[in-house]
């Protein structure tokens, strides 16, 4: 028998008979009397000065109601707050094709989407960048004018332990050079949101977002309305994977917008749209030198990654950090040396997707690994379990590990897939390959550092034993709303439909920092149960008395309080609720959760990586290649992840599952391209998301390792288990042709291309990838050197040490 | 504005409203008669979000135009119930975990009810061809395959559509006492 009544088991959860009747209300389901409809101009030149917006054709256009540009919202904003270089609407500059220029308010959408045509801007068009080479070569042409070099974002270097020791120490050094294409979340619900300035001057904005705190903030910002005055109600996210964690223009233009016309306006971005929308996946080019000894031991490990962010900032301090951050976290690593570029480019801003900055790196390392284990002749599940970082430790860049079930997880894909006898009896064209991962449960530091929690909740329990739940949070399909259902019944002891959610609403619930970086079911499951255990000792105390039964006694379950000895003795969750409300006043509690103290270092740049607790998993891919078309069937893949404690294992199942299909989109065939610019795919048919025909057969195992930092022993499960699987993938796909792809997607051309079929000459290849940076015309590596050097300088100017 | 009136039998009743002639059956069904729970995720014909069935056969709302289907029978997800009564698949999404997000939902179970009252007894092969159309971007759909066949077994077994109450499956093996 379980010690839980409601944790651990496959329940429905609390909010799917909506989504299964039709009657959930997105976004875009949303209409309210006199509602307007709006539509984006977008901009058509990758790079341009706007010279010139005139607005008045289509002001009189019959049936257009309020036309906003730039002008009218000058002010910067962004989700970081120290990288605030975006405007809801363009001002004097375009960065991107797509770009947001002007916003249209019309009785009906399709007079909005006429009234578009008669905007007349005067572009003059400026010289764009679209690589990473001429963004960092290109001191002439600068996408942003305050750039200090080039068109740097961000750099960073770090450097933790004796890595010239770690290399002297190596017997076998490796130097890979990899490439992750850009690819992009397409949630099936495109981006959505309902404005409404109503007559007591409130502004009501219900939008389809991961992050309606930030939204909330970044409103205040940009329509200098006080945020007290502002309400922001986080609708169901059709699908979001990151893609909804930005504030966007469209937002920006509703409430404005609305505050104009002071009638509610809705806008729905179509798909095209949402392509351009992005703050998907980054491109990253990666360098990644590694030093082990005879056994394989890790000695030393240099990466070095640069990162094509698109046109503006989003979370790019974050995801460039990222890069680096978590590579530490899995294999033991005693010197370790970062270093990672982003740059502007006139594309779509990339921000996080699902592994935020994490997935690009995993992929080079744990391919660099299988290379190493070939190498020096071991089985790579065993390599790998021979240098795992132990559980309840620190890693070289003082990162702090709580469980570690990597080893476990590693255990579980060899034993399922039957691993051993494969690895020896595969034909050519079949193959089997392994890899590890790991993932934050919620990030260790808010994005806007203050001492306040990351996480409130606030629970009323009524007369009828009703429970209802209040919290920040937004519901994006991981399953939150259940989550925080499930937490607060198995705490209090009801059952999760008796208890109602109210999730995502500034007004009604305690900040929660929003639905990013897997943070939820750690910190609100935490705060949750903070306010839970906190009603649950009221109601103990009361039934103490009436029962006869000392507190320590007492245990709730299934809408009762009951004597552990003698669960005949009893009283309803009702009477001892009600007995509660007559000896306290009204059942209300808040909880809160902040993440502990000491998870991290205190150098520069440590803000990024410390969690509460890491996620970790395996996964084991098995392909088929067709050897005369090149065609890469992935047969199935199998990933365990350490949950820490499957609060529903349904759900954790679901993103497992859902995990691995992304990856698999993401080797396969998914990516994020550009052809001057303009998106070479913008539509789901060209850019082509994985059908029930296409996705291979996925299995998924839990591990439990029951971390005591996570609400009843659970940690993250929604984007850790991607990590593990694209270059599982690839790893199988050497072991079926003896071909290293060190960059994705993985195609049917470049598979021919290696095999020496796709122009006849019959030239083998065992590797597709970059080289390096650089076209010959730049040096790239020099620009690097320049960029680390003035780092070092203004770091020395800082802190006032003299150049050695 | 040029609206026109039209008439279409949805989800059993007759329904007339005024919509724009070139307007397609997911905006007339959305907008004008407020059936929201068809969605929409590319209204090019790729996503397969607006899927109905219209005389029992699936169909993108998004590129038929209500005049193509007179008077022929639509069903939408509000129509999937038989009154209270939860259709069989409903359940079993719910209690699968088929339904993440939701969004592709409404137009998936349609395809499964295609599916199922063409072959009670579809092959996991069946199954992948009928919500081929339905992308859905949250489950890697090895969920919604489960509750497909759990949903057919239930069928078959009670030999009544539809005949399980909302909520009881998956609660009833939730005993009702501590143990």
């Amino acid at each position: 028998m379980s010690e839980f009544s409601i944790v651990g088991r496959r329940l429905p959860k609390v909010n799917s008979w909506a989504h299964l009747t039709g009657t959930a209300l997105y976004a875009d389901d949303i209409r309210l009397p006199r509602m307007l409809h709006g539509r984006l101009l977008r901009s058509t030149q990758p790079h341009a000065r706007i010279k010139r917006v005139d607005v008045s054709r289509a002001l009189a256009h019959p049936g257009v109601v309020a036309v906003v540009t730039g002008a009218d919202m000058p002010e910067k904003m962004g989700i970081m707050p120290s990288t605030q270089d975006e405007t809801a609407l363009a001002v004097d500059k375009v960065r991107y094709v797509g770009e947001p220029v002007a916003a249209v308010a019309a009785l009906d959408e399709d007079t909005a989407y006429e009234a578009l045509s008669l905007i007349d801007v005067d572009y003059e068009p400026l010289e764009p960048i679209f690589t990473i080479e001429e963004a960092l070569g290109r001191d002439d042409v600068k996408i942003h004018e305050d750039s200090r070099r080039a068109n740097v974002f961000k750099e960073v270097h770090l450097a933790f332990g004796d890595l010239d020791a770690g290399f002297a120490a190596a017997d076998l050094i490796r130097d890979d050079w990899s490439f992750f294409e850009g690819n992009t979340h397409a949630p099936i619900e495109t981006h959505s949101c309902v404005a409404s300035y109503d007559g007591n001057g409130k502004l009501t904005l219900w939008t389809a977002t991961q992050v309606p705190h930030y939204v909330h903030r970044e409103l205040e910002k940009v329509l200098k309305l006080p945020r007290s005055q502002i309400r922001v109600i986080a609708t169901p996210n059709g699908g979001a994977f990151g893609g909804k964690s930005d504030p966007f223009g469209h937002e920006f233009s509703a409430a404005l917008l609305s505050m104009r016309t002071k009638r509610p306006v809705k806008f729905t971005l179509d798909r095209e749209e949402v392509f351009y929308a992005h703050r998907g996946r980054h491109p990253v080019k990666m360098h990644l030198r590694t030093g082990v000894k005879k056994d394989g031991e890790i000695t030393a490990v240099h990466f070095q990654s640069y990162l094509d962010g698109g046109a503006y900032a989003s979370y790019g301090i974050a995801t460039t950090y990222y890069t680096g951050a978590l590579m530490t976290v899995t294999y033991r690593i005693p010197a370790y040396k970062f270093d990672g570029v982003r740059v502007y480019t006139n594309k779509p801003p990339c921000g996080p997707k699902r592994g935020h900055g994490t997935t690009q790196p995993r992929y080079a390392f744990e391919c660099q690994l299988d290379k190493i284990a070939t190498e020096l002749g071991l089985d790579p599940i065993e390599y790998r379990q021979r240098v795992l970082q132990p559980a309840n430790s620190r890693t070289v860049n003082d990162l702090r590990i709580t469980t570690m079930g990597l080893g476990e997880c590693l255990t579980a894909v060899r034993k399922a897939t039957s691993w051993d006898a494969k690895r020896e009896g595969l034909p050519r064209g079949k193959g089997i390959g392994v890899a590890g991962s790991a993932y934050i449960s919620g990030a260790g530091l808010p994005i806007y550092w203050n001492p306040m929690p990351h996480s409130g909740a606030e629970i009323r329990i009524d007369r009828g034993g009703g429970v209802t739940v209040m919290c920040g949070t937004a519901e994006i399909g991981q399953g939150s709303d259940n989550m925080l259902a499930s937490v607060a019944a198995e705490a209090l002891g009801v059952l999760p439909e008796d208890v109602h959610v109210v999730s995502g609403d500034t007004s009604l619930a305690p900040v929660d920092l929003g639905s990013y970086s897997s943070r939820v079911t750690m910190m609100a499951g935490n705060a949750v149960k903070d306010a839970a255990m906190k009603l649950r000792a009221l109601i103990f105390e009361a039934a103490s008395e009436k029962l006869g039964v000392p507190v320590e006694r007492l245990a709730t379950a299934y809408r009762r309080v009951y004597d552990l000895r003698d669960a005949e003795k009893f009283l309803s969750f009702i009477e001892a609720a009600n007995i509660a409300e007559g000896k306290h006043g009204t059942l209300v509690a808040a909880g809160s959760y902040k993440p502990p103290a000491g998870i991290g270092g205190s150098y520069k740049g440590a803000g990024v990586g410390p969690t509460p607790a890491y996620s970790y998993q395996a996964s084991v891919a098995e392909v088929s290649v067709d050897l005369e078309t090149g065609t890469l069937t992935v047969d199935k893949i199998t990933t365990a992840h350490d949950c820490g404690r499957a609060l529903n294992p349904a759900n954790v199942e679901g993103q497992i599952e859902g995990s691995a299909y992304m990856g698999y989109g993401e080797i396969m065939v998914e990516e994020q391209i550009f052809r001057g610019g303009l998106h070479k795919k913008p539509s789901l048919l060209d850019y082509k998301l994985a059908t029930s025909l296409d996705t291979p057969e996925l299995e998924a195992i839990l591990i439990e390792t029951n971390d005591s930092e996570g609400p009843f022993g659970a940690k993250e499960a929604g984007e850790g288990p991607l990590n593990s699987v694209i270059p599982a993938i690839a790893n199988a796909v050497y072991d079926a042709i003896g071909v290293r792809f060190d960059e994705t997607p993985i195609t049917a051309d470049k598979i021919l291309d290696a095999l020496g079929k796709r122009d006849n000459r019959g030239v083998m290849k065992d590797r597709i990838g970059p080289d390096g940076l650089g076209n010959g015309k730049i040096d790239p590596r020099n620009a690097m050197r320049r960029l680390a050097a003035s780092t070092d300088a203004r770091e020395r100017k800082k802190t006032g040490t003299p150049a050695d | 504005m040029t609206k026109a009136l039209i008439t279409l039998r949805v989800n059993g009743e007759p329904h007339t409203v005024a919509a724009e002639p070139h307007h397609t059956l997911l905006e007339v069904l959305r907008e004008e008669m407020g059936l929201t729970g068809t969605k929409h995720g590319c209204e090019l014909g790729e996503c397969g979000a607006c899927t109905v069935l219209v005389d029992g056969q699936q169909v993108l709302s998004c590129l038929v135009l209500p005049q193509q289907i007179g008077m022929a029978e639509v069903t939408t997800v509000e129509g999937l119930a038989n009154g209270p009564q939860l259709h069989p698949l409903q359940i079993a999404f719910a209690e699968e975990g088929a339904a993440q997000c939701g969004y592709c939902t409404p137009g998936m179970l349609l395809s499964a009810k295609a599916l199922l009252d063409a072959h009670p007894h579809p092959t996991r092969e069946q199954m992948a061809d009928a919500i081929s159309g339905n992308l859905c971007r949250c489950t890697g759909y090895t969920s919604i395959y489960e509750a497909i066949d759990s949903a057919a077994l239930k069928m078959s077994s009670s030999g009544v559509e539809g005949a399980k109450p909302l909520r009881e499956p998956g609660f009833r093996r939730m005993a009702a006492k501590p143990t």
